[in-house]
């Protein structure tokens, strides 16, 4: 049986690893994105972990409703991403300033 | 025991392939490397006892979400060096930052312990349970209405994915249905009386 706390570790690294990834690639969208998906992946396997710990099903179903939104967050960001890139031909983060933020 | 080793293998090559997401040069091995550390994760799952969550990250995530973003990665022209410009300067913050937030966890993890005895054996389920019917019941039953919002979470993303992407070029010759169901035959043909053979 594996310890509850090396899973818990497991995904801590993961996801400083993912904020790490986010503060070095801070100019190109698609790998924020990406450092996203992988922050919701670590995210999960705490759920995951507690569940099998805990011995309560409750966790397997909320980390199901993680994929979802995180599916349809991709999607909508990649569409968002598409449209942008039509727009600007350019997918850098310094580009968009047309909100003047 | 063999578990734990399977474990520690998988972990390892899990950070492995996020560092690999993260300090890649190229996006498409971006994207593959992503691939990979959900593989990696989804064989993890079923370590831990998850095993229909596991085949739904690769069926889903791998099998699909996957695919889109390596589609987008490809459809995109992007000038890789123009973006990693700041990259040797940001490097350091980022890893001092990742150091910081993995000491917190581990010091809520080992030091604090949650209040959990970390490193206690989960009790092993019994002959002939299976997880996906748990699942399925559970989500049926007492999750019925979070399920139903989450199939019109996805519906609203299809809706707005196709929206936003969907644009009229000009020039484009396209049908317009309700002009073709509203023409009348006097709009389209003439008919003409005129005598025969020169009206002698």
């Amino acid at each position: 049986m594996i310890p509850l706390s090396h899973v818990l570790m497991l995904s801590g690294i993961l996801f400083s690893l993912s904020v790490a990834g986010i503060f070095i690639n801070r100019k190109n969208v698609l790998l924020l994105l990406m450092c996203i998906e992988l922050m919701l992946l670590s995210v999960n396997f705490n759920f995951i972990a507690f569940s099998q710990h805990l011995g309560d099903l409750s966790g397997q179903v909320f980390v199901f409703f993680i994929l979802t939104v995180a599916a349809a967050e991709s999607a909508i960001g990649l569409a968002i991403l598409v449209v942008l890139f039509r727009q600007r031909r350019s997918i850098n983060v310094e580009d968009l300033d047309a909100m003047r933020g | 025991m063999i578990v734990n080793v399977l474990f520690y293998v998988f972990a390892a090559v899990l950070l492995v392939s996020a560092l690999g997401v993260i300090t890649a040069r190229n996006p498409v091995h971006c994207a593959l490397f992503l691939v990979f550390a959900f593989l990696n994760s989804a064989v993890i799952w079923l370590l831990l006892e998850a095993e229909f969550l596991a085949i739904t990250l690769v069926v889903v995530y791998v099998g699909a979400v996957m695919v889109l973003w390596l589609f987008v990665v490809m459809m995109l022209d992007i000038d890789v060096e123009k973006l990693r410009q700041g990259f040797t300067r940001y490097a350091p913050l980022g890893a001092l930052i990742a150091l910081i937030v993995a000491a917190q966890i581990g010091l809520v993890v080992w030091v604090r312990g949650l209040g959990l005895e970390p490193g206690a054996a989960p009790v092993p389920k019994p002959e002939g349970y299976s997880n996906t019917a748990e699942l399925g019941y559970l989500l049926y039953t007492e999750y019925l209405y979070p399920f139903e919002v989450a199939a019109v979470i996805l519906l609203v993303a299809i809706v707005a994915a196709i929206t936003l992407t969907m644009r009229r070029r000009p020039g484009q010759k396209l049908q317009d249905v309700g002009k073709q169901v509203a023409v009348r035959a006097r709009d389209r043909v003439r008919i003409v009386k005129m005598d025969a053979e020169g009206g002698q």
